[in-house]
């Protein structure tokens, strides 16, 4: 018997089944294809502008930073400005999205850098997939368009999320996921991502600027 | 070695600890714990209903684990990953080791893992000319101190920035001798320094696993540093290693947990990175990892299911049992004397290695029950204590005099009437014994209690015979 033969044979020896038992495979088939949502919090749900107030009052008390522009053609000059208020050169990685690569960015002296992080960058531009009001939480999907190693190898983060992107809770990302990916699918990696990285291993105390980003700025783009 | 157990001195492990006025020092800061998790759990009006949602979930998985694991392996597969499953910490180990030597790693990062801890894989990597890195930052500091980790989420909770100075000093001694190290601030941001170099050269990522979806074939972790996504997504291959009862259904039903968790571990709303892996890097994909393995690891818990001790297996190691518990917060965590400590190691290690190893550890607790209380998935722990205090009883391994007490005790306590005679009397002589003081430094027998703290003097007449009193003739 090899080692996978072995525990599944002491899992059903311990529960007592056999495995073949027709209502466990129905119960467990019918959980996989139902997927219950269970208890989910009422602290995100609400309208767009009731989602979007909570989701900024959550990313803030995560310590990321906000700013709001009308459209995506707005976001350059917005990136722009943050980067020169934090003293950070005009420099800024972006994957191959194209909702990022059709802004404006002529419009500002930025030097722009293509593809996956080699671990050098200062600054990155990443689009989200949604974002989640529930936790003030960014949700981003891997690929070509917005590589990982954006989201972790540079020290300032920056995060474009359209407005209508603010979903309620993980729940709605779930069903948004299935949308995309079709049922039982999903990108290589999901961040879900609060805040920027902190650590507080030394003495309990709370410091942001652990291993990833030490700035997150989150850019929410829409009107009103 | 982190693998080699020294519960069975649990006692000796606890008066060093209690003397060791550095570490009474350090204990200080796992304090914080308890306010932070009050405050997040106020401002959800749900969490108690999540809880009740969070222990349905995994008692439902347990009972189909089987297919559940079934179900995820075979989503695993399809999404270009590959299972291994290990009955042992044995097993796991060598098929790590042969899977970094078929890559022909030199190097490995990893991300915090209490299954790597449990298996002492640190050790065989080594062994095997491989280096291991741990990139957490507590984990970090406690390997270059060769330490096990003190607690399951803060893993360096036992030291002071002093201490951490100190260890950063020898070992970055290419890092100019002069430079400031004061402030917890410059120790993290030299920590992130050095290790940043490590991410990038590393040939293998090994992580650990907070879940896996048998939906997606996903395996989830969650970290506040990035350094598990570091280690997952720059190295060719990634390995996760995680336990058998770490499955469960939907991805809905990891959001309930998540729910808890964050909330029961460190008091925020949601970690900042919780990150959902899938198989290997994909077509058109510019990074992340080729090969993407996982290895299921039962050590002992398979038997447990269906038994007095399943419902341990519920535990999503969230560390709120021991930032609650007294006996932890006055002993530490290395005191336990294997992987895990505090209330859940108390009721889980004795199922690991075995009773007459781990039988000392269900006696480090006072019962106050607050583990209980503020378990997020309910995990009746002091119960599952008792049920341990038991076996040891049963199997003789309690020392004598505890056995003999015992059955002194219950002579007594078998016969009313001759108990309220005994107590009576020994209330009476103790009160008059005390001389009036109310307390006594010293008592024959008692020694072990009143080095540490005075023991009261019994006042007046026993709580019985008060009690007949007031009632009268009620009863």
């Amino acid at each position: 018997m090899n080692a996978r033969e072995a525990i599944f044979a002491s899992i059903r020896r311990s529960l007592a089944v056999s495995g073949e038992e027709a209502p466990r495979r129905f119960e467990v088939e019918t959980r996989l294809k139902q997927a219950p949502p269970g208890v989910v919090p009422k602290r995100g749900q609400g309208d767009l502008r009731a989602r979007l107030a909570t989701f900024k009052a959550e990313a803030e008390r995560a310590q990321a930073s906000l700013a709001e522009v009308g459209t995506w053609a707005d976001a350059p000059a917005e990136i722009a400005r943050f980067l020169r208020e934090n003293n950070c050169p005009a420099t800024l990685r972006m994957g191959a999205d194209p909702r990022l690569a059709t802004m404006p960015w002529s419009e500002t002296a930025l030097e722009l850098l293509r593809g996956a992080s080699d671990g050098r960058d200062v600054s990155a531009v990443s689009a989200a997939f949604a974002g989640i009001a529930e936790t003030g939480t960014l949700a981003l999907a891997s690929g070509a368009d917005n590589p990982t190693t954006l989201n972790f190898l540079s020290d300032n983060h920056i995060v474009v999320l359209p407005r209508e992107a603010i979903l309620a809770d993980y729940e709605s990302v779930f069903a948004k996921l299935r949308d995309a990916y079709g049922k039982g699918g999903a990108p290589r990696t999901l961040n879900f991502i609060t805040g920027p990285s902190r650590s507080a291993d030394i003495e309990q105390k709370l410091l942001v600027g652990a291993h990833g980003p030490r700035r997150l700025h989150i850019i929410i783009v829409g009107e009103d | 070695m982190s693998e080699v157990a020294t519960s069975a001195h649990f006692k000796e492990n606890a008066h060093a600890a209690l003397t060791d006025a550095r570490l009474q020092g350090a204990l200080g800061f796992s304090r914080n714990f308890v306010g932070r998790r009050a405050a997040a759990v106020e401002r959800l009006p749900e969490f108690e209903a999540l809880r009740d949602s969070a222990r349905a979930i995994k008692d439902h998985t347990l009972a189909h684990l089987d297919l559940y694991l079934e179900a995820y392996e075979s989503k695993v597969r399809a999404s270009g990953g590959e299972v291994h499953y290990a009955q042992d910490g044995e097993e796991a180990r060598e098929i790590i080791i042969d899977l970094c030597k078929s890559m022909g790693a030199k190097s490995v990062t990893k991300g915090k893992s209490m299954i790597a801890e449990e298996i002492g894989l640190n050790h065989a990597l080594e062994a095997a000319g491989i280096e291991p890195v741990e990139t957490d930052l507590g984990e970090y500091i406690i390997q270059l101190r060769g330490e096990a980790p003190s607690h399951i989420i803060a893993p360096a909770i036992h030291l002071t920035a002093k201490d951490v100075e100190r260890e950063f000093r020898k070992a970055h001694h290419d890092l100019p001798p002069d430079r400031s190290l004061t402030e917890p601030e410059q120790l993290l941001s030299e920590a992130r320094q050095v290790l940043r170099a490590k991410f990038l050269a590393a040939d293998v990522g090994i992580t650990g696993a907070n879940f896996l979806i048998a939906e997606t074939g996903t395996s989830i972790i969650v970290t506040n540093e990035g350094n598990g996504d570091l280690t997952q997504i720059l190295p060719e291959a990634h390995i996760v290693i995680a336990s058998i009862e770490k499955v469960v259904p939907t991805l809905e039903d990891a959001a309930q947990l998540m729910r808890v968790l964050a909330r029961s571990a460190t008091g925020q709303d949601a970690s900042v990175y919780t990150t959902l892996s899938t198989g290997p890097r994909r077509p058109g994909d510019p990074d992340g990892p080729r090969a993407y393995h996982v290895v299921i690891l039962d050590n002992g818990r398979s038997a447990m299911l269906g038994g007095e001790f399943e419902d341990m297996l519920r535990c999503i190691r969230c560390g709120a049992c021991m930032n609650h518990c007294p006996v932890y917060q006055a002993v530490g965590g290395h005191a336990y004397g294997w992987v895990y400590p505090g209330p859940m190691g108390a009721v889980l290690t004795p199922s690991l290695i075995g009773v007459a190893e781990g039988g000392q550890l269900p006696n480090a607790s006072t019962f106050c029950g607050r583990c209980e209380q503020v378990c997020p998935v309910r995990i009746p722990l002091p119960n599952m204590m008792r049920h341990w205090r038991e076996r040891e009883f049963e199997r003789r391994l309690s020392p004598a005099p505890l056995r003999y007490g015992l059955g002194f005790w219950a002579f007594f306590a078998s016969r009313p009437t001759l108990y309220r005679l005994a107590t009576d009397l020994a209330a009476r002589a103790m009160g008059v014994a005390s001389r009036g003081k109310g307390r006594f430094s010293w008592l024959p027998f008692a020694g072990g209690w009143t080095r540490y703290r005075d023991l009261a003097a019994p006042e007046g007449a026993t709580f019985q015979s008060q009690w007949r009193a007031r009632s009268g003739a009620v009863r």
